[in-house]
């Protein structure tokens, strides 16, 4: 970044401001491609992973190898589709609704740290701001099933808002221990706190990270809404849930959210537990970006592994887990894991 | 009415301790399915799915599949129009024309010999039936489909150029 600055106001001889606004401009396109990128990608990696896990090929045909250019022709299809607009619906909200979902991710983006010094927003409180702006995917999500005027919508989005707001909880106090160690919320800071191989990783520091690792995991897979936790979908029951109404382009907004946020919580996940752009073996850091990409595309893949292996949970099931058994072992892990500092002098 | 003595259903078994919380139970189904997963990259050919088109089920031998006329040595049909398989046909799908033939050493030829493939059960009789080998149910084709009930009556032209796959 701070090349990016140099570059920009002495080589090409822009003052501080407009220099920083090149900056932003050009990393918000840079996030915004990887973003559709990615929801490309992992669709097609989704349907293949979900294939093979059934022991199904999925897609073959498209682009002859392995249908890679599925999702491509998906994403053409869905361009040119009909928008429509229900009559009862709330117009002004059921267009906005899409957008504030894309972009409580896409917020959330700027404060990853891709590789050292690489990272949008460079904030001090960038952890905090990260799940601050992800809680507006859940007013999206809300805002769309009400501003739809349809039951199926409404029951997922009630749906949605009340698990997602619930596991916001586990999730955030799931990393509250690796902010203990790190003593700083900056999303930087706390990469660089796990230089050094894979046992200076935040999961095997200490039993409780590993198992508060996990918490976030399972949390993670609620904060996405997808299965086991896709209450708010349910297609047996909710046809589509909260994105029952959405067509055309305004539906490949919620598709484009949804992968958008599974990758962001796979990095924020590779980000505050398993070491950010550090190698496993210390000493071969020489594609920092492409060792965070690789481990995120992992989590993703625990994350798909998960979804199509699992049953779908029961409402209250989901509620259970989340408020009594999720929330107190968070809990012990933030206390065990200050004793565990505490004890073996680690005190950040 | 009393249910005692019945067994009981698995909803009111006990479950272990192990059972209730879950975890272990996950694990294993994480296991099976990682299991498949990296079966199915290592071994993809053995996998159930057939890719159709490209890749087609191979019947048995006795599949027999759709119908041909067998020819003489002059290209003609070798049927002589005895209306045998017609006759023994259970679904009384093939119509037969007769014509006299200009050949005296042969009686007649059939002058039309249509086979309503929807019609027909693919049993064979018409083959055992026929006295002069002249129908056989040996092609092993399967795919049979038009978009037109019409188009499923074949006539005697496509019949007496239907080949067999080769594998019989």
């Amino acid at each position: 970044m701070e090349a990016m600055y140099a570059f920009f106001m002495d080589t090409a001889g822009m003052d501080e401001m407009a220099a920083h606004i090149t900056v932003a401009v050009i990393m918000a396109t840079i996030m915004f491609i990887v973003m559709a990128l990615c929801a490309i990608i992992f669709t097609w990696m989704e349907r293949k992973v979900a294939g093979f896990l059934q022991s199904r090929y999925g897609p073959m045909r498209t682009g002859r190898w392995h249908g890679w250019a599925q999702a491509v022709a998906d994403m053409l299809k869905i361009l040119g589709k009909e928008d429509i607009i229900p009559a009862e619906a709330d117009k002004p909200y059921f267009i906005f609704a899409p957008l504030l979902v894309l972009l409580g991710s896409l917020l959330a983006w700027a404060a990853i740290p891709w590789a050292p010094g690489f990272v949008a927003a460079d904030l001090d409180l960038g952890l905090f701001y990260i799940f601050a702006v992800t809680s507006l995917v859940v007013l999206g999500i809300l805002m769309a099933g009400w501003a739809s005027n349809n039951k199926w919508a409404l029951y997922g989005a009630a749906r949605g808002a009340a698990q997602m707001v619930s596991y916001e909880i586990p999730l955030l106090l799931a990393t509250i221990p690796v902010v203990l160690y790190t003593g700083s919320l900056n999303t930087q800071d706390i990469v660089i706190a796990q230089q050094g191989g894979v046992l200076n990783w935040f999961v095997f520091r200490d039993p409780f990270l590993f198992i508060a690792f996990w918490m976030y995991f399972i949390a993670s897979i609620a904060e996405t809404n997808r299965g086991p936790f896709d209450m708010p979908e349910t297609e047996s029951e909710l046809v589509a849930g909260y994105h029952t109404e959405y067509t055309g382009m305004r539906f490949a907004f919620f598709f484009l959210a949804e992968y958008a946020n599974l990758f962001l919580v796979s990095m924020i996940a590779v980000m505050v537990f398993l070491g950010g752009w550090w190698s496993p073996i210390p000493g071969l850091d020489f594609a920092p970006a492409a060792c965070f990409v690789v481990k995120g595309v992992l989590m993703v893949f625990l994350n798909m592994w998960v979804r199509w292996t699992l049953p779908r949970v029961r409402v209250d099931q989901l509620m259970h887990l989340c408020w009594k058994v999720m929330i107190p072992v968070t809990l012990v892990c933030v206390v065990g894991a200050g004793i565990w500092m505490m004890a073996s002098g680690a005190v950040g | 009415m009393s249910f005692e003595g019945l067994p009981k259903g698995s909803g009111n078994k006990e479950r272990t301790f192990r059972e209730s919380i879950y975890l272990w139970e996950v694990l294993r189904g994480l296991g099976v399915t990682i299991g498949h997963l990296v079966r199915n990259i290592l071994h993809t050919d053995d996998m159930p799915t057939r890719q159709y088109p490209e890749e087609k089920h191979v019947y048995s031998d006795r599949f027999r599949g759709r119908h041909r006329l067998m020819k003489r040595e002059d290209g003609a049909p070798r049927c002589v129009a005895c209306q045998m398989c017609s006759t023994y046909c259970p679904a009384d799908c093939i119509e037969i024309v007769a014509a006299e033939h200009p050949d005296p050493a042969i009686e007649k030829y059939p002058a039309s010999f249509d086979i309503d493939l929807l019609r027909c059960v693919y049993c064979g009789l018409c083959e055992e039936a026929c006295p002069c080998d002249a129908i056989r149910l040996d092609t092993g084709i399967f795919e049979i489909a038009a978009d037109q009930r019409e188009k499923f009556v074949v006539d005697k032209e496509f019949l007496l150029n239907n080949e067999t796959d080769g594998t019989r």
